[in-house]
């Protein structure tokens, strides 16, 4: 119990930290990291609390995801990272205003709330924890399953056609017009004298050249 | 004897929270650095569930972090799409320069 605690400490720390770097880094890429710094820190608070699956979740989606589609859109974007941080100065008072505002209320709300007791990890006769999320996922929740699905799906289809674009000027295969090429449109048969130069061969030698 | 309290954990995600809504406010040109911000806020709310999960022995309030999961990916790869598009468009992504609409 007392290593737990010491992890407890050390992982709340750890994320508290990398939470403030995350606001206060100067560069964006640098706050990208400590993003991921604190995302793997509470999935080891998630793993004291016996959420197993919720923590490799987190790292699964969030770290190797979420967070790295964000270091690609920091890298990808041409960003003057001084200019970003202008006003900074000036909004410190208001944030800090608000956040000793907010701050206060949850303390309030959450220290007198009467919730007293120490966590335990849930465990319903020694299945894991990822058992009784699927058994509890796949029957009572699976119409909200299915709509996360959904979400996901719209998102996906959203954030394709958001970002694809179509050059002018470019040559491109469109596989639909070859499959509508047919027999009769692209080739004539033309029946030919022997001797006799056909018509369609007659300037042969001209169309060569404008081939080329 | 040493146990971590529920409220040890409450306390871990307020200030959690509070830094993603501080973060808000003194990032405030920096549409990026918003978007982290609020990701920090949702995983501020994913440690709640998780503990009051724990606290109360029901496996439910996983199952709405895992939805708040969903949401946040989502949320996120819309967002940076959308901005991917605007530095297109305009070549900034300042906040203040988000004006078309004259809103």
């Amino acid at each position: 119990m007392f290593i737990a605690a010491m992890f407890f400490y050390l992982f709340a720390l750890m994320v508290v930290l990398s939470g403030a770097m995350v606001v206060l880094a100067r560069n964006p890429v640098h706050a990208v990291l400590f993003l991921i710094l604190a995302f793997f820190n509470s999935a080891g608070l998630f793993i004291l609390l016996g959420a197993e699956f919720l923590a490799m979740l987190l790292v699964v989606v969030y770290v190797g995801a979420v967070a790295v589609l964000f270091l690609f859109v920091v890298m990808m974007l041409d960003i003057d990272a001084t200019a970003m941080r202008q006003g900074f100065r000036q909004n410190l008072p208001i944030g800090a205003a608000v956040g000793c505002v907010l701050m206060a209320e949850l303390l309030l709300v959450f220290l007198g709330g009467g919730h007293s007791g120490s966590v335990l990890a849930i465990g319903h006769g020694g299945a894991s924890n990822t058992t009784l999320i699927g058994r509890q996922l796949y029957t009572e929740y699976l119409l909200l399953f299915q709509l996360a699905g959904l979400i996901l799906l719209v998102a996906m289809i959203g954030a394709i056609t958001l970002t694809m674009r179509h050059r002018e000027g470019v040559k491109r295969q469109s596989i639909a017009k070859q499959n509508r090429r047919t027999r009769g449109g692209t080739i004539a048969i033309v029946s030919v004298e022997s001797g006799a130069v056909p018509d369609a061969l007659e300037d042969a030698p001209a169309a060569h050249k404008k081939l080329q | 004897m040493f146990t971590i309290a529920l409220t040890h954990y409450l306390i871990v995600a307020a200030i959690l929270f509070t830094l993603g809504a501080v973060g808000i406010f003194l990032n405030r040109k920096n549409v990026i650095v918003i978007l982290m911000c609020i990701e920090l806020m949702l995983l501020a709310v994913n440690i709640n569930l998780a503990a009051f999960s724990a606290y109360h022995g029901h496996i439910v309030g996983q199952i709405f972090a895992m939805f708040i999961l969903t949401v946040a990916a989502a949320e996120a790869a819309i967002g940076l799409a959308i901005l991917v598009v605007y530095f297109r468009n305009r070549g900034s992504i300042a906040v203040e320069d988000i004006n078309m609409m004259k809103g």
